[in-house]
């Protein structure tokens, strides 16, 4: 019987070399990658900051159009749904399908208030009134923060938006019955990448936001 | 009780997907829809070799027809914006669409059977990359056809040539299909290497140990490592850029406060780990190929592994030597000047490491072996120029000059292809089943060495007497006329030498005349040799149990204690994954999604820009789409039941 099963577990999951399941690892090297996908952009961003400090003559003070409550607000949301992220892991394990699938409708729901919150962040910005963020200007005069602060935090929304659409897959698959114990894996690697997402956030937030105010 | 749940039923893929749209191709499939829809490392080894050899013939061609233009001073083969177009298209394609795809052929095909696995760790993911390094081909060619035509940019695409207000031609789309299809071409390769890499730690055979693998494996697996941390940074440049053009940002643009110094710092911390990504797959070819030829173990079978990881390592930390004229202040410089020096030993390392296998060897010299020799002298010549361009006083007097086409020729034709046709010498027997001619294949390397040698020895001496580099003609008197017409006649030779190669790969296929290789016809050494030629499907019918390094010399000559054995015979058979058609969709939405971006603008009759998403969003879809269906499909699969030694 023993054997048996063993052949069974073989056909799923092949034993590998190092004993790490081949899509975990699979994972741990596309964060690797990932990691100098937002190192390029974060030091593109800070090369510019430093060397272009000022628009139209005057020093750039970017707390003129920053707005640190939301963003701190957004932050919040972003690490406390890794929370729920590794509650939905851990009851995916435990073959708690039901908590499997409110955990995972709580890190959707905070993941969106996230998004949510860029979406109105970047409007505001590029509406300012007097402070007019775009791509291209700050208060109508060509610069590049623009270009850098959007691209990098546009392509973290990216990454977040990709993990929700992610979760909502998951979300969906676990109302059709096929949810088990089997996918704790699958799971658990979306999990990796959720987790990822998050702590490329809390590098952002301070070495983008928070260090203009300190100033 | 076990007799019963091992008994296992196979799925029954032919009626379960009648009722799909795209029905999953059965067991049986032949013809088209198996080479659309294949999984098999093997076969999309072979593709990856053919659209590669394809695309050398088209580089090829745009090197001769430089090479025309070059052959007497003042010369109108081209004019000065095509000649600038060649030289674009002839880098782009030779780096991305020939060396790499070729080196990703050899990955493909040999590393699963080196390292006894049955295929790549994820085998469907395999074919996107495939179509993904298609459709990125196929993008950067179209633009030929287009606004402007090609990109006049150079392969490194420098600010603020690529700045639209700078465009020659207005409204020049060049550009932005280089960009999109350099990006594509980039998903190709990080798909490609996160799946060596889970190959090469995760699928190994019992008793293949880390310090057993084949050298060529072993490059692999750097070489994979190199790919997935050094594409970010051109892939992040190219979002840049193609912000840039699209949406009117300025990263690069140094009229509204941009750096194009930027764009050489992020380009070349790509662009220099991409020489090595070009180079190590040829060193391992020939880290194979030497001991085989000699009769020998490797020598120093560590101190080449470790060098290797070394060079890939370092040349993370060398990419400024591209850049010492762009004045970055001494101690930049010279920092970079100092590591591009040691940088030279793990390379020496490797080289004493060969000649000390060949040391007392019985050589052979047969065609691989004859590539491989070419390999090492020629590569150490364009070494040579290497190490004097380090010394930045040096540097500044080449900069620009023919002298610097000269020495990256000698290590990437001298080297990486002289290295991948060595390859094809070495592995076609295997691949084919076939034996080519010795004759052919021994004046296709005279041809070649020859051709090469008088190409680009000349080139040193142009660039010393001032003829630079990237200009489309030069004048009468300066006495550049006669060695340029020696370099073009060289090329011409160096041409024909290929071509008959390419012919003599592609005839190995088909010519049934030719003699059978049998499983080991050069007395080789690695695992991949204990197979019959052409290699079954599922590779090994029972997974061998690695017991030393060099295994299939060890069976035939080592001490019993030395000798593999086998897994017993599985009772449910050989587990084949099923073939897939998502993949392919998948890229070609992909490919969809980036036409649908080139062409979404458009000037409306009043002069103004509009924006037209819809065909790139249908392109998306068709993507997200086939990445559902692909998720949803899963592994499905069939089993065979192979004979005790069928393999």
């Amino acid at each position: 019987m023993s054997d048996a099963s063993a052949h069974a577990l073989e056909h799923h999951e092949p034993v590998t070399s190092t004993g790490i399941p081949n899509k975990k690892v699979l994972m741990w090297a596309f964060l690797g990658s990932d990691c100098m996908f937002f190192g390029t952009l974060i030091s593109t961003h800070l090369i510019y900051r430093k060397i272009s400090a000022t628009v139209g003559g005057n020093f750039l003070d970017i707390r003129d159009v920053f707005d640190i409550e939301l963003t701190s607000f957004s932050t919040f949301i972003l690490l406390a749904s890794s929370l729920f992220m590794a509650l939905a892991v851990s009851a995916i394990h435990k073959g708690n399908l039901k908590s499997t699938r409110w955990m995972l409708f709580g890190t959707i729901v905070f993941g969106a208030i996230f998004l949510a919150c860029q979406v109105y962040e970047f409007t505001h910005f590029v509406h300012a009134p007097g402070n007019e963020l775009t791509l291209s200007t700050y208060r109508g005069e060509p610069h590049v923060f623009g270009s850098t602060f959007y691209v990098l935090t546009g392509t973290h929304g990216t990454h977040v938006a990709i993990g929700v659409f992610w979760l909502l897959g998951w979300l969906a698959y676990s109302f059709t019955g096929k949810m088990s114990t089997a996918h704790a894996l699958d799971v658990e690697i979306c999990g990796l990448y959720w987790h990822f997402v998050d702590i490329v956030w809390i590098i952002i937030f301070p070495v983008i936001y928070l260090m203009e105010y300190a100033m | 009780m076990a007799t019963e749940s091992i008994k296992y039923v196979a799925p029954d893929t032919e009626n379960k997907v009648k009722t799909q749209v795209f029905p999953r191709p059965g067991q049986h499939t032949t013809g088209l829809v198996d080479w659309l829809t294949t999984i098999d490392h093997k076969k999309i080894g072979l593709m990856y070799g053919l659209t590669a050899l394809f695309f050398l013939i088209i580089g090829g061609i745009e090197a001769l027809l430089i090479r025309s233009q070059l052959w007497d001073h003042n010369m109108t083969v081209l004019t000065n914006r095509e000649y600038n177009q060649m030289f674009t298209m002839h880098g782009t394609t030779m780096v991305f669409l020939v060396i790499m795809p070729l080196s990703a052929a050899f990955f493909n095909f040999i590393m699963p059977l080196q390292i006894g696995a049955r295929d790549v760790a994820f085998p469907r993911m395999n074919t996107l990359s495939l179509w993904c390094f298609v459709a990125g081909g196929i993008i950067l060619n179209l633009s030929w056809f287009f606004t402007g035509g090609s990109p006049a940019i150079g392969w490194f695409g420098y600010a603020p040539l690529t700045d639209t207000r700078f465009a020659e031609v207005i409204g020049d789309m060049g550009p932005d299909f280089w960009v999109f299809a350099l990006q594509i071409l980039g998903v190709a390769s990080l798909l490609a290497s996160f799946n060596f890499i889970t190959t090469i730690i995760n699928m190994r055979a019992p008793g293949m140990t880390m310090m057993r693998l084949p050298l060529f494996t072993w490059m692999t697996l750097i070489v994979s490592f190199l790919i997935i941390l050094a594409f970010p940074a051109i892939t992040i440049a190219l979002v840049e850029l193609m912000f840039d053009r699209t949406y009117g940002t300025n990263f690069f643009d140094f009229l509204e406060g941009g750096k194009p110094h930027l764009w050489q710092h992020l380009f070349w911390i790509f662009g220099h780990p991409e020489v090595y990504i070009l180079i190590l797959p040829a060193m391992g070819i020939v880290s194979e190929v030497i001991p085989v030829f000699s009769r020998k173990p490797l020598f120093g079978y560590g101190l080449i592994v470790f060098s290797g990881a070394i060079i890939g390592f370092m040349g993370f930390a060398v990419w400024s030597h591209h850049m010492f004229t762009t004045g970055m202040g001494v101690v930049a410089t010279s920092a970079f000047s100092m590591l591009t020096m040691l940088i030279a030993i793990p390379t020496g390392v490797k080289i004493f490491n060969w000649i000390g296998t060949m040391w007392g060897g019985r050589i052979r010299f047969d065609t691989p072996m004859l590539f491989a020799l070419g390999f090492i002298t020629m590569f150490m010549i364009g070494g040579f120029t290497g190490i004097m361009h380090s010394s930045v006083p040096i540097d500044a007097q080449h900069q620009d000059s023919y002298f610097v086409v000269a020495h990256f020729h000698y290590v990437l034709i001298g080297g990486a292809l002289f290295g991948l046709f060595c390859g094809f010498y070495f592995w076609l027997p295997k691949m084919t089943g076939r034996m080519m001619s010795e004759k052919l294949g021994k004046l296709v390397f005279t041809l070649m060495f020859i051709g090469f040698n008088l190409t680009f020895f000349p080139m040193h001496y142009l660039g010393m007497i001032g003829q630079p580099r990237r200009t489309h003609t030069y004048n009468e008197g300066h006495g550049f006329e006669t060695w340029n017409q020696i370099a073009t006649i060289g090329a011409f030779i160096l041409g024909v030498g290929i071509v008959i190669g390419i012919y003599q790969f592609v005839n190995a296929f088909f010519n049934k005349k030719l003699k059978p290789a049998g499983k080991n016809p050069w007395d080789a050494r690695t695992l991949e040799w204990t197979l019959s030629s052409p290699v079954k499907e599922y590779n090994f019918a029972r997974t061998p149990i690695i017991k030393a390094r060099d295994q299939a010399w060890e069976n035939t000559y080592g001490p019993k204690d030395n000798q593999s054995e086998k897994e017993p015979l599985d009772d449910h058979g050989v587990h084949m994954p099923d073939r897939s058609w998502w993949p392919l969709i998948t890229a070609l939405g992909l490919f969809g999604m980036c036409l649908g971006m080139l062409f979404h603008r458009n000037i409306d009759p009043s002069g103004e820009l509009v924006r037209n998403y819809t065909f790139a969003i249908l392109g998306g879809v068709v993507m997200v789409t086939g990445i559902i269906m692909w998720a949803l499909e899963g592994p499905g699969g069939y089993h065979l039941f192979p004979k005790e030694d069928e393999e």
